[in-house]
């Protein structure tokens, strides 16, 4: 009798199980569309910055420690003139620079110094300092694996936020300025 | 039958195609080392081009990286000693062979535990068809 009474339910197993896979499956494309597998999270996060000492782009004979640069937050723009999505990004910088409220390194990487000066001449400089490491090896330090990619470090050297890719007026007002802002309490208490 | 060996070789070979590597002119000092290398080297995630392994990658990163791996190796660094410092680096994404960790528990258990759900569904079934003749008469349509 109870068998019986089961039966028909029993029937909707296979659709059951087929609805549950559709949903996985629509979670699984939903999930694909609002994350881009290409940026991985950076494990030097809250880390102190790796210890380097690279040239500077105008003038090479100077170099730039990380020790020159402690006490101040700034922001280490990675950049090159062979790089695509560097030259979209170009114009948020442009733009945002004096806005930042924090210096804008540029980080010219594995770049031909006399190429990324004519890059920044024809397109504008928004960088206070460019510093070229033309090897990429202090680069793997700070595990970059694409330009552009954004630092913010701190008045201590720790690396408090990393975004791959351009910056973008949305990423800079989510993302960025609300770190700029906290570094910046931070400091004045 | 012989159509079907042929086609067995054929994707045999187009596997082993897609298995070569990026050769550098790297300068090992035997066969051993060489070996390691390319072990190692084809566990490691290019995180340029994500798909390709460090060993098989000709992007300029992999590389990059493939010299640093060999001088780290010159320098007598362990197979772990190599890992752990990319890891420190490019994170865990790096690493084709996922460590066991709170984040990737799914990864690693989430498959035996559906197959493990699925045989408890099957087993369960099974015995309700094995019932006394006489339910069984009393149950047409069961036809899945």
């Amino acid at each position: 009798m109870n068998e019986v009474a089961r039966k028909p339910i029993g029937r909707f197993v296979p659709l059951l199980v087929f609805a549950a896979l559709v949903v996985f499956f629509v979670i699984g494309l939903l999930w694909n569309q609002s994350h881009d597998a290409r940026f991985v999270p950076s494990p030097l996060i809250d880390k102190p910055a790796p210890e380097f000492r690279l040239p500077r782009l105008e003038n090479p004979t100077q170099f730039v420690t990380k020790a020159d640069l402690l006490g101040k937050p700034y922001l280490l723009n990675v950049f090159a003139s062979w790089c695509f999505a560097c030259g979209d990004e170009h114009p948020v910088l442009m733009a945002y620079r004096d806005k930042f409220g924090v210096s804008l390194i540029g980080y010219d990487y594995k770049d031909a110094p006399q190429d990324a000066r004519a890059w920044l001449d024809r397109h504008g400089n928004p960088y206070h300092e460019v510093i070229a490491d033309q090897s990429g090896e202090t680069a793997i330090n700070f595990g970059v694996y694409g330009a552009p990619e954004t630092y913010l470090i701190d008045a201590k050297g720790i690396i408090r936020y990393k975004h791959i890719g351009p910056l973008t007026p949305d990423v800079i007002a989510k993302e960025l300025e609300p770190k700029i802002r906290a570094l910046a309490q931070e400091g004045s208490t | 039958m012989k159509r079907l060996l042929l086609a067995v070789l054929i994707a045999l070979a187009l596997a082993l195609s897609a298995a070569a590597f990026a050769i550098d002119p790297l300068p090992f000092k035997d066969n051993v080392q060489r070996d390691r290398f390319q072990h190692l080297t084809r566990e490691l995630r290019c995180m340029v081009c994500q798909d390709e392994s460090l060993l098989a990658s000709n992007a300029d990163f992999a590389k990059q990286l493939r010299r640093q791996i060999f001088d780290m190796m010159q320098q007598g660094k362990s197979d772990k000693e190599i890992k752990d410092w990319l890891v420190a680096r490019y994170s865990t994404f790096i690493l084709y062979d996922p460590p066991l960790a709170p984040s990737t528990i799914a990864l690693w258990f989430g498959t035996p535990a559906i197959l493990l759900a699925g045989g408890i569904v099957v087993v369960v079934l099974l015995r309700r068809r094995t019932r006394p003749a006489g339910a069984i008469a009393e149950d047409p349509g069961d036809d899945w």
